[in-house]
């Protein structure tokens, strides 16, 4: 297995979180009525014209710069035919040979250093609307009776990002997809929420011998809608295509749809005809030329990139505590919690950990009060510290009242329950005795359930090693 | 210049048409012939002419990023074959 | 009792004239074009549909039936938009309902525009006024005939490849293709994106010109408009000194170009030389020979493209199947008649995988070549004359039988078209009792000049618009 080295792209589909659709000025949203949010346009009737939505074109800007993109001064759109019902034109509007933004590269930190991922291209086009498909065995569109189309989704503005194959491992994949879905949410462009189908990603997935540069042939794997999944369909497929090498096989350009549920690939049925989209330039709209003065208000408006935060965070806290906060959006809450004064690890932690387990909007926590409560941590009770943690985004929070209680560090008042907990696990105690150290862990949260949380952790678990070990 | 029939029928299926026998046969033909006469523009050598995109000199036309009224369910559906509910219906895209 | 109205000889102008004095009201008016379809188009077939009750308080309008008119039904010719009734209007539609216009009836075109005798209509052909045996002329027959025949005062057309110029030219009319980019085509069933331009058809140069300045402008529906770079001039000079006429060296070589239709347009030549003109050669040597086969690989292309939307889905014709591809593919064998799937087929071939550089790229780098040459000619000139058609009309069903004939129809009018230049037809003459048309190809926008010499040569010309068996 080692001998293999993934070769790996990634096309990433992003809706804009713009006001009205791509080529009509529908309001785009969640929620509506089916077929509330259509007109002329965007069913397709007979002599609508496509008007582009300028602020589209501006965040696609904004996105290839932030992806390190040369913004062409030139970028046509064209039609892209394909036959499908919720297509109501028969074919799709999207930019093709002439997109706005090319040639890019995203830094991503890794454990071995930078990791460069090139950006061949990001480009405009128009969301499909949405099929449902009804009745049949199993609802799939293999057994469907009929379909249903809401029309609401279609001409939704879509931006699709393709990566150069440089991603080396399923890991990388899903690490690089988050720094991408922070960048874009930062931007403000979108909600790039996969649950949502605001941000989908496919990848081409090829494996090689190590060390060589040769690109075999490589399938694409669809429909995985989280990072995980993503992951793990990667992984999957890389196993399988070495699997088909190593025994003399030959792996086939095909595309896979990959099933949560078990976890498995399928290959998509083969089509009788190859596809032809038979692109042209779209003569019902006119080129895109950005001028200078705006790419340049656009590049003047962008946020330090998070590859850049993370690298800068990486000394203090090592790669994986700085990608889970800045990829997280908690970066910033976590520079203010140092700066008044608790220890950035543990501060990185408690944000990392508590504040993201209580499901706190770390946009609405003081800073202050936080650093408060990382530096009282283990002075205090771990349920008094918990519903702190949990309240923190309430208006007008005060550690104080929380501050005040104090952890039980009496040993003689520990002593008791500690021996009541050993004496009712004889079989773990036994298993401690035999080299089972994790069980540590266990014993600990028994005597702080017993004690409702009030004891301090770090004088229990001390004790209870202490006892065992005698 | 002529397009054979296997053609014809590739381009019927590009197209979404069921043609009949007849039509296969008859635009076959028709197809071949008008090929033939479009087919001169093959005759001159154009590698440094740029093609032409649009007619009109014209770019950055756009609109601002404000909603308009969407049509009323009425209208949406006014012209539709067949309607369940607020959704358009159509045969399984098997 | 309604005033004794002459439809026959009024223009659009007296017609307004009549409103605003009073001595008609815009109903009246109405029903005395109704009155005068009743009796005359049993035979001529212009209108697809009449509209009833006037709607504006203005004079009427007949609309080429590929231009949506909100709760109206609009076909485009095809049995595939049967009964399909617009919940919007076109942007020319709504224009000419703001100017008071009151819609008259949809009329009669080629399937999609497509076509040069309307023969091509699912709907059955239109008839010449000047000879019911004979085509109006297409796509836009329907519109010329209503005019000649005093059905409508003027009405509105499309241009993709000579549609509006070469019926006004077969039945005696004065038809404007504007400049690519004039006039919005938002609401208009699309032929061809990049050609295709509403224009109007009236009984002079200058209920043209007024016509042209109601639709005219930029539309924020059609990305493709810009606002007119000077106002519409309504045309009053009886001269035109000094204006610079050149004429294609190249016509004297196109044996198309019937005798009678060659010695018609000559004349005019000299008539506005006498108006003081001045006449010079010019050369379009590229247009007419890479013209036409420019143009139908461009246009059907397009065309394919265009038409993938007509899917039995959301409206028009739906022919039932157990799938979906079923239902659309014989939706679309059902719906469509043999010369848009002609077009279709021959522009999907045209933008396939492995023929796209050698055909529809080939075409839009000869497009390329033939604005430039247009661009060259027109730079001695103020104008460019040339016959309309090379033919006069001819009997229904002599070319139906053989496409290439019938696209032979447009070899004149399709060059500048190709190159988004305007174009005017004003009748200059019979040939064999036949009307011949006289296309006067300006720069873009240059229309106001095209109404000038086009009024100075009609008031010169006095050619009666009435088709002789109708006086």
């Amino acid at each position: 297995m080692s001998a293999w080295e993934p070769v790996v792209g990634l096309e990433i589909h992003v809706h804009l979180k713009t006001r009205t659709k791509m080529f009509c000025r529908c309001p785009v949203g969640f929620g509506a009525g089916e077929n509330t949010q259509t007109c002329p346009v965007c069913l397709g009737l007979p002599g609508a014209l496509p008007v582009i939505n300028r602020r589209a074109v501006e965040w696609t800007i904004k996105l290839g710069l932030a992806l390190g993109c040369e913004i062409r001064g030139h970028a046509v759109f064209a039609r892209k035919h394909y036959p499908y019902p919720d297509l109501p034109k028969g074919y799709q509007i999207s930019q093709y040979d002439l997109p706005s933004c090319v040639d890019g590269k995203v830094i991503l930190p890794s454990a071995d250093g930078d990791r460069e991922i090139g950006i061949v291209r990001a480009h405009l086009e128009e969301d499909a609307a949405k099929t449902v498909h009804v009745g049949g065995r199993t609802g799939r569109i293999g057994g469907a009776d009929y379909s249903l189309i809401d029309f609401n989704r279609g001409g939704t503005p879509l931006v699709e990002i393709v990566t150069a194959p440089d991603i080396r491992s399923a890991d990388e994949a899903k690490r690089f997809l988050q720094l991408l879905r922070q960048t874009i949410v930062e931007l403000g462009i979108s909600d790039a929420e996969m649950e949502k189908g605001a941000l989908r990603a496919d990848a081409n997935v090829s494996v090689r011998p190590a060390g060589s540069n040769e690109l075999r042939t490589r399938t694409e794997l669809k429909n995985m809608n989280s990072f995980t999944f993503i992951a793990r369909g990667i992984e999957a497929e890389v196993e399988r295509q070495v699997g088909v090498w190593e025994s003399g096989g030959e792996v086939r350009q095909e595309t896979y749809d990959f099933d949560a549920a078990s976890g498995k690939l399928t290959p998509r049925r083969a089509k009788e005809e190859a596809d032809d989209y038979r692109y042209f330039p779209e003569p019902d709209l006119v080129p895109v030329e950005p001028p200078a003065e705006l790419v340049e208000r656009l590049r003047g408006e962008l946020p330090e990139p998070p590859g850049a935060r993370i690298e800068r965070l990486e000394g203090t806290l090592g790669l994986e505590r700085s990608s889970v906060l800045v990829t997280g959006g908690l970066d910033r809450l976590w520079e203010e919690t140092v700066a008044a004064g608790a220890e950035p690890v543990q501060a990185a932690n408690v944000i990392a950990n508590a504040l993201m387990g209580a499901g706190v909007d770390p946009g609405s926590v003081s800073a202050t009060e936080l650093a408060r409560l990382v530096d009282a941590r283990d002075r205090i009770p771990r349920a008094a510290f918990d519903e702190a943690v949990s309240k923190l985004g309430e208006p007008g929070f005060s550690a104080d009242p929380y501050l005040t209680q104090e952890a039980v560090s009496d040993e003689s008042e520990l002593e008791p329950v500690i021996a009541r907990v050993l004496e009712a696990n004889p079989g773990e105690v036994e298993a401690y005795r035999g080299g089972k150290d994790g069980l540590l862990g266990f014993f600990v949260g028994q005597v702080m359930k017993e004690t409702q949380g009030k004891a301090n952790p770090r004088v229990v678990s001390e004790l209870v090693k202490a006892k065992l070990s005698a | 210049m002529a397009i054979s029939r296997d053609e014809v029928l590739h381009v019927a299926r590009l197209a979404r048409l069921a043609l009949t026998e007849d039509e296969v046969d008859r635009l076959t033909t028709e197809l071949g012939a008008i090929l033939e006469a479009v087919g001169v523009v093959a005759e001159l050598d154009l590698v440094d002419v740029p093609p032409t995109e649009h007619p009109l000199d014209v770019v950055n036309v756009w609109g601002e990023d404000e909603p308009h009224e969407s049509l009323p369910l009425d209208d949406v559906f006014a012209n539709a074959p067949a309607r369940e509910g607020d959704l358009f219906r159509v045969p399984p895209t098997v | 009792m309604a005033p004794v109205v002459d439809t026959l000889r009024l223009t659009a102008e007296d017609a307004i004239g009549l409103v605003q004095r009073g001595d008609v009201s815009a109903g009246e008016l109405h029903a005395a074009y109704l009155e005068a379809i009743e009796e005359r188009d049993g035979e001529l077939h212009a209108y697809l549909r009449t509209v009833e009750e006037a709607d504006g308080a203005s004079i009427p309008i007949a609309l080429k039936d590929v231009i949506s008119t909100r709760g109206v039904e609009t076909t485009a010719g095809s049995r595939i938009l049967e009964g399909y009734v617009p919940v919007f209007d076109a942007t020319v539609a709504a224009r000419c309902r703001a100017a008071g216009l009151t819609l008259l009836g949809k009329t009669n075109t080629d399937e999609f525009a497509m076509g040069s005798s309307t023969e091509n209509s699912a709907w059955g052909p239109s008839r010449n006024p000047w000879d019911p045996a004979l085509v109006p002329g297409g796509s836009g027959g329907g519109t010329a005939a209503a005019v000649s025949a005093g059905l409508a005062p003027w009405g509105l057309g499309s241009d993709t490849g000579g549609s509006i110029k070469q019926p006004s030219a077969l039945c005696g009319n004065v038809g404007l293709r504007p400049t690519y980019g004039s006039v919005s085509r938002f609401g208009v069933v699309a032929f061809a994106s990049s050609l295709d331009q509403i224009g109007p058809v009236a009984k002079t140069v200058r209920d043209v010109a007024l016509l042209y300045s109601i639709i005219a402008g930029r539309d924020r529906c059609d990305s493709t408009t810009v606002e007119l770079p000077e106002e519409v001039r309504l045309p009053e000079d009886e001269r035109v000194d000094g204006l610079r006429i050149g004429v294609p060296r190249q016509l004297a070589d196109l044996d198309a170009i019937e005798p009678g239709v060659r010695a018609a347009f000559e004349r005019s030549l000299e008539l506005a030389e006498e108006l003081g003109a001045e006449l010079g050669e010019c050369d379009l040597p590229l247009s007419y020979r890479y013209g036409m086969p420019c143009y139908y690989l461009v246009a059907p292309a397009e065309a394919s493209s265009n038409l993938a939307r007509y899917d039995g889905v959301r409206y028009g014709l739906r022919t039932e199947a157990d799938t979906y591809d079923g239902m659309v593919e014989r939706t679309r064998d059902d719906g469509f008649g043999p010369e848009p799937k002609r077009r279709i087929m021959l522009g999907t071939y045209a933008l396939s995988a492995g023929y796209y550089e050698a055909f529809y790229g080939q075409a839009q780098k000869v497009r390329t070549l033939l604005i430039r040459e247009h661009r060259e000619a027109l730079e001695p000139f103020d104008v460019i004359a040339t016959p309309t058609s090379p033919a006069v009309a001819f009997p229904i069903g002599d070319k139906a039988a053989d496409p290439l004939a019938m696209y032979a129809c447009d070899l004149l009018t399709i060059p500048s078209c190709l190159a988004g230049l305007p174009g005017l037809s004003i009748p200059c003459g019979l040939s064999d009792g036949l009307p011949v048309g006289l296309q006067l190809l300006g720069p873009q926008f240059g229309e106001n000049t095209l109404f000038r010499l086009g009024h100075a040569l009609e008031r010169a010309l006095g050619f009666d618009t009435v088709p002789e068996r109708l006086r």
